[in-house]
């Protein structure tokens, strides 16, 4: 975990130190390695029997508990964000 | 939406590849993603160095956003409280102990296998995959809906990793470092929060 932190500890360094010239396709470079990494996930759960095989049965329950717990967190989050923009409103 | 449709369209192919073994098997003995990642985020990286707006604005991070960990845990345990009372099968302490994943699925299915049998192990790998992946998906909905914290939230422990790039993308630049402290947090909390909801 500590080597991918360090990835985007050298990158900022690398972009700050070209920071005279902008480097706009490291955009595209950004979305490409996205794809790339969902298709690698894919293959991960495809490839996994066991996974695959109980999909269905268990997959309803994993979806309830995955999309209640989403919705729980960004509701929260939600509301830490009004009391935090209406702070910076009134100050 | 565009954008998230491409991104569930490489991620069914690799599901459809991986069943039918349609890939050279030395992908994932390599363990090729962790090098993938590494690379994403050396590219963000960049980007983030590179606008020196987003570098100033590290400086004016607001302080109560050291509680966002402490939302997106009340939250989803809340959540998940609300979806135990439907589930015949699992009881409340099963259901937090799933949640308690918040997205680090590697983790909190190995530790749910061994603590609670293979059955549930099974439902906290797809839960936490999914929570992943929906947050990969909606995130720019979540933001236009809920504010640029909603993403951090949903990511849960993913969001120094897999989910920091599009939390970049949709909530601004300016969130990496929540982003960051947040997923630090997030996975730190983890193995304790899911072995003590298994011991229960």
């Amino acid at each position: 975990m500590f080597i991918v932190i360090a990835c985007m500890l050298a990158g900022i360094l690398v972009g700050y130190l070209l920071r005279q010239r902008r480097i706009r396709f490291i955009h595209r470079i950004i979305l490409t390695l996205i794809w790339l990494l969902l298709f690698l996930l894919g293959l991960e759960v495809g490839s996994n029997e066991t996974v695959i095989r109980q999909f269905g049965s268990l997959g309803f329950e994993a979806f309830l508990l995955a999309f209640a717990g989403t919705l729980g967190s960004v509701l929260f989050a939600g509301l830490l964000w009004l009391v935090i923009r209406n702070k910076s409103v009134s100050e | 939406m565009k954008g998230s449709l491409i991104i569930l369209s490489f991620f069914a192919t690799g599901i459809l590849l991986g069943i039918f073994h349609l890939f050279p098997q030395g992908v994932l003995t390599y363990d090729i993603s962790f090098y993938v990642l590494c690379a994403l985020m050396f590219s963000v990286g960049i980007s983030i160095g590179n606008d020196p707006a987003s570098l100033r604005q590290f400086r004016h991070l607001n302080p109560r956003l050291v509680f966002l960990p402490l939302m997106t845990m009340a939250g989803t345990w809340l959540g998940v409280i609300v979806v135990s009372f439907f589930l015949k099968n699992s009881s409340i302490t099963d259901c937090l102990a799933v949640g308690s994943g918040f997205g680090y699925y590697s983790l909190s299915g190995i530790l749910i296998t061994q603590c609670k049998g293979v059955e549930l192990g099974t439902i906290a790998l797809l839960s936490n995959i999914m929570r992943e992946v929906m947050t990969l998906l909606f995130a720019p909905w979540m933001v236009r809906y809920f504010g640029p914290l909603a993403p951090v939230s949903a990511g849960g422990a993913t969001t120094m990793d897999t989910t920091f790039p599009i939390i970049v993308r949709t909530s601004g630049k300016e969130y990496a470092i929540v982003s960051i402290y947040h997923g630090f947090i997030m996975d730190f909390s983890v193995p304790f929060l899911v072995t003590f909801f298994c011991s229960l």
